[in-house]
Formats: structure tokens, sequence, C-alpha cells
């Protein structure tokens, strides 16, 4: 385990943009969990007389049509954000990694009828499916997210079947066969481990696009509903007061997009630093 | 030219999208199972009601005619307007087409010029510019540049509308007037994918052996560029078309609530929110078969340009 960490340490160093934002990704979360502490107001304290106000000293990011402190919704709003990305890509694991390991190891019929269920779910636009959900279930951000994550999960089952036929073939795969290992067995001890590298890559940009799914669907009204805060609803209402006060859909707009942006930095630095054949390009 | 191989391969992919069709049509169906209730709690709460959408049968008696109706072109009617959800499908398609074949346009006009010159000076500046220009086209929220286009373009400068659409019937300078600020608004994740895609497939032709022996036989680059680098990567580019044209299609329902612009995207939002289930079914089976039928081409094109396929 401490070697683990002594690595970590090692790759981090070597790699800035890594460092940043996985370091960005640790401040969200920290801020998520102590977001009680740290916001300077609650998030839903409305102030009929401190309307679209400018920054000031005590609102540093001013307040909203309804006189909420905006810094204290951008706070707020990161717990929802990342409750919502991790729901989908963990429903996408739970789902595809099983399936791509059965269908990569078992073959034939199987692996035909999977295949075909996979190429079904990847011709469904992950945005609209999350909206026809909502649309049967209710509005609301964990629906939605289910649908996402139902999405995501053919890409991951693709990545680990791929890998599985690779491993499969292996001679030491055969000799445990041979002495008897059970199924469940071989495919925890010997083709999870291989295939798990390009699954950790794939799970990180997965990260960001379910972060997107979450702030469009919160932006159309069907995710976060209010008066919980939620960076995609806040551009909602910033968009319909963009006449009077247009600093106001800055922020949200920027939080949403450093936070993808670490995802995807972090997914492109975990590809170089796994995979040993892209460090020569 | 279609050897019979290649014929039989095109054969094959058509019998294949059978099942992945039919399971779609099971899926969107499904869908309206998840509903608490059923549509009639919905609408009323009433048995009468329940028997008169057929809601007392079976569910695979439901499924069974529900797909026989939409194999006879019947989606249903809304349970909102009562109109024809068929036809309004067919009235607002052309308007999400328009900003997804502009976008489309655009991505392509951009990204792969933007590509290969990463491609061709790997490691330069450009390069970094365009790969910094990538990374942020795939994680800006293309919504909230779609406002900030507004602000700029349509309040400050008002060059462009803010909002609504024209058909091409109209004027074809009015429709792309319209269609400029969601266009763009759309074509900048498309840009990035065309562009960090086509790059990466690039560099790859580009430092392959055979390469170094044009290189060695005296060609100069722009020769190898053009003769031998594109041509190669133009299979790979057909693939990215389909991708992005695919996801252009999700990403215009998000644009279009910001625009107001009576497309599909809207149709779809609108229906989710009052629960307009048959609405909301058509839409997404609407789409779902689109994309399959982009794939299904993208494919055959695959089949009649690669020379390699179908030769053994």
């Amino acid at each position: 385990m401490s070697k683990t960490l002594v690595r970590i340490g090692k790759w981090l160093r070597r790699d800035l943009r890594a460092a940043l934002s996985l370091g960005f990704l640790l401040l969200l979360f920290a801020l998520s969990v102590s977001a009680p502490i740290v916001a300077p107001h609650s998030p839903t304290n409305q102030d009929v007389n401190d309307m679209l106000q400018e920054p000031s000293a005590d609102h540093p990011l001013g307040t909203d049509d309804l006189g909420r402190d905006v810094l204290s919704r951008l706070i707020y709003g990161a717990p929802a954000t990342l409750y919502a990305s991790f729901l989908a890509v963990s429903v996408a694991i739970l789902l595809g990694v099983p399936v791509g390991l059965l269908a990569g190891f078992l073959g034939g019929w199987v692996d035909d009828a999977i295949s075909r269920v996979i190429d079904t779910l990847l011709s469904f636009p992950a945005i609209v499916l999350a909206i026809a959900v909502t649309g049967a279930l209710g509005v609301g951000l964990t629906n939605g997210m289910l649908a996402v994550g139902i999405v995501f999960s053919p890409q991951l089952a693709r990545l680990v079947r791929a890998q599985t036929l690779i491993v499969k073939q292996e001679l030491y795969v055969d000799a445990s066969r041979v002495f008897g290992a059970s199924l469940g067995r071989i495919l925890w001890k010997h083709v999870v481990p291989n295939a798990i590298q390009p699954v950790i890559v794939q799970i990180t940009l997965l990260l960001a696009v379910a972060l997107l799914a979450e702030a469009s669907l919160s932006f159309l009204g069907l995710g976060v509903q209010p008066p919980q805060p939620s960076w995609g609803a806040m551009l909602a209402r910033a968009y319909s007061y963009m006449e009077i006060a247009p600093e106001q859909m800055y922020a949200p707009g920027i939080a949403i997009l450093l936070t993808a942006l670490a995802f995807n930095a972090l997914g492109e630095s975990l590809r170089v630093a796994l995979d040993p054949t892209m460090k020569r390009r | 030219m279609l050897t019979r191989n290649r014929l039989r391969l095109i054969r094959r992919r058509l019998l294949q999208i059978v099942p992945v069709i039919l399971l779609a049509t099971f899926v969107v169906f499904g869908l309206q199972q998840l509903v608490p209730g059923d549509i009639a709690v919905t609408l009323a709460g009433d048995n009468e009601i329940r028997t008169l959408y057929g809601l007392d049968r079976p569910f695979f008696v439901q499924y069974g005619s529900w797909l026989w109706g939409v194999l006879h072109g019947d989606l249903g009617k809304s349970l909102l307007s009562g109109e024809v959800v068929l036809d309004s499908i067919l009235r607002r398609f052309p308007t999400s087409l328009l900003i997804v074949g502009c976008a489309l346009t655009l991505s392509l006009a951009v990204g792969i010029p933007l590509g290969i010159l990463a491609a061709t000076r790997r490691g330069s500046r450009i390069d970094a510019f365009v790969t910094g220009i990538a990374s942020l086209g795939v994680a800006l929220p293309n919504f909230w540049l779609a406002m900030l286009l507004v602000a700029t373009f349509a309040l400050n400068w008002n060059i462009f509308p803010a909002t609504g659409s024209a058909p091409l019937s109209a004027g074809v300078g009015d429709a792309l007037r319209h269609a400029a600020l969601p266009a763009f608004a759309l074509a900048a994740g498309g840009i990035a994918e065309v562009a960090r895609q086509l790059r990466s497939s690039l560099v790859e032709v580009l430092s392959s052996q055979y390469v170094r022996t044009l290189h060695a036989k005296g060609l100069s680059p722009a020769a190898i560029l053009w003769k031998h680098g594109l041509k190669n990567v133009s299979v790979n580019l057909l693939t990215v078309i389909g991708l992005v044209f695919n996801r252009l299609l999700g990403a215009t329902v998000v644009i279009e609530a910001v625009f107001a612009i009576p497309g599909i995207g809207s149709m779809v939002v609108h229906a989710a929110i009052h629960k307009d289930f048959p609405v909301i079914q058509g839409v997404v089976l609407a789409l779902v078969v689109i994309v399959i039928g982009i794939n299904l081409l993208i494919d055959v094109l695959y089949t009649v340009l690669d020379p390699r396929i179908g030769q053994q």
C-alpha cells in the first residue's frame, strides 16, 4: 500500500497537469463535505432587499434574483454535482464491467447477444434517454443520472470485453483452468487486474461527461429541484435575468468548466502514466 | 468495386440492425412501465381511461400492439395537445436538422484544418494550442457557451437574433442568421472532437514505416501529406463524422431549449416536464432510429471505400 502511495507521489511530482487537476478535485470534495462550515451564508436564505447585488465584502460573488448569496449557492452546488457524476459512473461500472467480462470470457451466443444489447444502448443519446426517464419517473437528479449511467455502461462493457478477449488467450489462464480454478476466480484473479487500467482511464473521462449531463438536466429544470442549489439550475436563473445582471452567469459556468477540465486532464494524464507504449510518442 | 464478399458483408450488417432496432423499441416502450401507477393515473386516475388506452392488458400484448402501430407509422397522439406525434416530429425535425447540419459543417470546416496543423507540426506551439482548444471544447458546457454567445452577439452587438428560428423556405439568409448562434454553441464540442481524432490518426499514419520510406525516396512533406497521409485517415474521418453527428443530435436537445427553437429537442423536454408519454417515446425512438441509420450508412460507406475490407 505504501509502495503504491510512493509511486503516486512520484507521478504527481513529474506530471504538473495531473497534480493540479487532482488537487482541484480534492479541494472540491473538501468543499462539498464542509459546505455548512465554509459557506458564508445559507444557500436558500432569501432577502428581497438584497436582490441581484454586485459583489461586495459580505457577498463576494453578489446575490441572485431572490437575494441569495451566490458564493454559498456555488459551494452548496458542489456536492450535488459530485454526487450526480459518481452515481452515474458507479451504475456504469456495476453494469458494464461484469457484462463485459462475461461477454469476453464466455464468447459464443452470449457474446453475440450482449453485443447486440451494447449496440442498442450505444444508439441512445445519453441526455435524451435521461430526459425520457425523468419524464417517466418524475423530475429529480437521481432518476436522470441512473439513466445516464445505463447509457454509459456499454462503453465500459466494450472496453472490458476487448481486454478479456486478449487475456483469455494467455497460457496462465489455461494453466489455472487446468488446476481447477472456477470461472469466478479466473475472472477476478487474472482478467480483472489486467483490464483495470484502461477502465480507470475511461471512468475518469466519463465523470466529466456525467458532470456535463447533470448540469444540462438541472439547467433544463429536470435535475436538482429548487430551492436546492446546483450549478446548472443557477445558470438557468441567470439566463432569465441576463439583460439586467449578465455577471450572474460567469461563476457557475466557470465552476462546471473547471471541474470537467480537471476530470478530463486527470484521465489523459492517467492514460499516459498507465500505458507504457504512450511514453515514447 | 462491390465484390460479392462486400455485398455479403453489407447484407450481414443490415440483418444485424434488425434485432438492434427491435431491442430499441422494447426499451422505448419499456420506459412507460417506469411511470409510477400508469398513464391513466397520470391523466385522470380513471378506470375508463385505462380501458380506452388498453392499459388493462398484459405488458407484451400492449407492446405488440404499440409496435404494430409504430411499424405502420402510428406513434400515437400527444396527451396534451392531441396532435399526432409523427406529424409533430416531421414538422419540427427540419428545424433541428438545419442546426445540426450547420454545426456539423462548422465542426469539419474548422476541426479538419486544426487537426492537420497539429499533426504535421507535432510538439510545436501550434500543436499545444490546438490540443488546448480541443480540451476546452470537450469540457465546455454547450448551454453555457450558448448563453455567452447570446450575451455577446445578440444583446451587446445585436448581430444575430437571441431566440427563435426561421425555416429555409422563408429565405436562406434569415434561416442561417437564426441558426448561427445555436450552431456555433453546438460546434465547439464537434470541432474539438474532429481536431483531436484527426490529429491522433494522422500522427499514427505519419510516423509509420512506409511514410519514412517515402521521405527517404525524396518525396516532399506536402506530397506525402496530401497523397498518402490524408488518403489513409479518410476512413477514420468517416467514423468521426458519424460519431460527431450522433453527439450533435443529442446535444441539440439542450441547445434548442436555450434558444427557444421549436425543434424536436424542445418538444421532448416540454413533454418530459408534462409527462406527455407518447411524445417522449416518439422523439426518443425517432432519434435512436436516425442514429442507427447513420451508423449503418457509415459502415456501408466503409465497406465501399476501404479496399482492404472484403478481400479475403
